[in-house]
């Protein structure tokens, strides 16, 4: 069964329509890559998908169930969005970490709020801020970082900020992870390290919809591709195929900017 | 009236602690009452939002001298109740300062990127959980130089409370002037110095303390 079901989003802001009936599926366990010229509507999907943006049509469906169905404001309740948010994570381009908190503490911090809700909190909170911790610790390891936890923001690199952020956006485990060009802001020597930390996450099986200009490591880690233009998905399929023998014209001219 | 270095020390210290009591005294309502009136500034309900600029303006628009004398001559000519005089400077003080204090709030919770709060949203966190847990650290860090400058306006601004005869320190200390005794006038403002001297020891040390983020 599928993980995640994208069916018919649209979405518009005013006059402009930003995205035209977006329908794709992913299975669990695959990585697909989202590529696409600029303004094609990219960040937008990946807003929809973490209810950053409501879109005017489609469902978006996980694990078989409905969270959004953009025509049923039953859908769509203030309170429940909030738990809805929880199936997909969001890595930004721009990292946004949150600059008053070390690393862990960056890691930590929605697993220590969810925590705190949890009835029996209040019996053990030694052992459960403990487990947390540890899992924060865990995580940040698993990004090469486990001599930085301590750190702020301000004192770390771009590619170890996002790395954080990679740690803090897989901390609440979700069932879908976006990645919203990860390395886009990042000077060229630092996007081998981070891109690196999402080959592993891509060798585990974690589900991933990434969001790339890089299109060599689109090729080599996702499975799938597509390639989106003015708010329609031209092409989709294998990662190989699509950024190798693409089939529609569109496609192999946006590519032809990337190769060489 | 006594002439000695001791006796006018004594008497303008004396008046000089109903000037902190009215520093003190305000900033305790100005403080809340300012985020209060912040949020109804932002507000997504547009009556109240208008509602709440208006007051504002008009708080910020007119002097705080008139506004001293109309919480004194207001209630017991129109409502007939008497209340305290220097509690009654108190109230107009405050409610002076939490409209300025307000716009300073607001100004800086509206310089915190937006992709600070998206980042919360997406973590599952709730509106108030993303106020308390990241906007407002940043936000105190943000607003911690211009809320010092208003809070060292505010110990000089006590001084109008002698509008309603409140024998506050400038009142005293012309109160000898006008026996003929100058060097209480000059000396008044000693007081002044050492105490804005000590808030801005305070706040420089508040603004260090700080600076472990960016
Ligand atoms: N909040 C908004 N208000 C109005 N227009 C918007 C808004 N957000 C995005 N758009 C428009 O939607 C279109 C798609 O934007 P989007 O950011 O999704 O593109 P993208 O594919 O991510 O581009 P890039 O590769 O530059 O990041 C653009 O034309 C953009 O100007
Ligand atoms: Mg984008």
């Amino acid at each position: 069964m599928a993980i995640l079901e994208v069916k018919n989003i649209s979405k518009r802001f005013g006059a402009t329509v930003v995205l035209r009936d977006i329908s794709f599926s992913m299975e669990q366990g695959q990585s697909m890559a989202i590529i696409g010229s600029s303004g094609s509507g990219k960040t937008t999907l990946l807003r929809c998908l973490n209810f950053l943006e409501r879109p005017e049509k489609g469902k978006i469906i996980v694990g078989g169930q409905l969270l959004l169905d953009a025509e049923d404001p039953a859908t769509q309740k203030e309170s429940e969005i909030r738990r809805k948010r929880l199936h997909f994570g969001l890595v930004f381009q721009a990292f946004h970490l949150f600059p008053q908190y070390t690393a862990l503490q960056n890691v930590a911090l929605a697993m220590e709020l969810l925590d705190r809700e949890q009835p029996n909190y209040r019996k053990n909170a030694k052992e459960i801020d403990a487990h947390t911790r540890e899992k924060a610790l865990a995580l940040l390891e698993q990004m090469g970082l486990s001599d930085k936890t301590g750190l702020y923001p301000h004192e770390l690199s771009g590619g170890q900020q996002q790395r954080v952020a990679i740690a803090r956006a897989l901390a609440l485990r979700p069932d879908v992870l976006c990645f919203d060009e990860p390395t886009s802001a990042l000077d060229p020597e630092l996007t081998g390290e981070v891109l690196k930390v999402i080959r592993n996450l891509a060798q585990q099986r974690t589900t991933m919809v990434i969001v790339t200009h890089e299109m060599a490591f689109a090729r080599d880690v996702a499975d799938r591709v597509i390639f989106m233009d003015e708010g329609v998905i031209v092409e989709e399929g294998p990662a190989h195929e699509v950024i190798d023998n693409p089939r529609q014209e569109r496609t192999r001219q946006f590519l032809s900017r990337y190769s060489g | 009236m006594p002439k000695t270095l001791d006796a006018v020390t004594l008497a303008l210290l004396g008046a000089f602690r109903l000037n902190g009591y009215i520093f003190v005294g305000t900033l305790v309502i100005a403080i809340p009452l300012g985020l209060a009136i912040s949020f109804g500034s932002m507000s997504r309900f547009g009556p109240l939002r208008w509602f709440t600029k208006t007051f504002v303006w008009a708080i910020r628009g007119t002097p705080l001298m008139l506004q001293i004398m109309i919480a004194f001559f207001a209630p017991p000519l129109l409502f007939g109740i008497v209340l305290p005089r220097t509690e009654t400077a108190i109230i107009a003080f405050g409610i002076n300062y939490a409209a300025y204090f307000s716009e300073i709030y607001r100004g800086g919770i509206e310089s915190i990127p937006r992709g600070q709060l998206e980042a919360g949203q997406v973590l599952g966190m709730t509106r108030s959980q993303i106020f308390r847990k990241i906007v407002l650290m940043q936000v105190i860090k943000r607003i911690t130089p211009p809320m010092g400058n208003e809070i060292i306006t505010l110990i000089k601004d006590t001084c109008l409370a002698r509008v309603i005869a409140i024998m506050e320190i400038n009142m005293k200390a012309q109160q000898f002037a006008s026996k003929g005794l100058i060097w209480p006038l000059f000396y008044s403002g000693v007081f002044f110095l050492v105490f804005v001297g000590v808030l801005t020891v305070l706040f420089n040390y508040f603004e260090r303390k700080l600076n472990y983020f960016r």
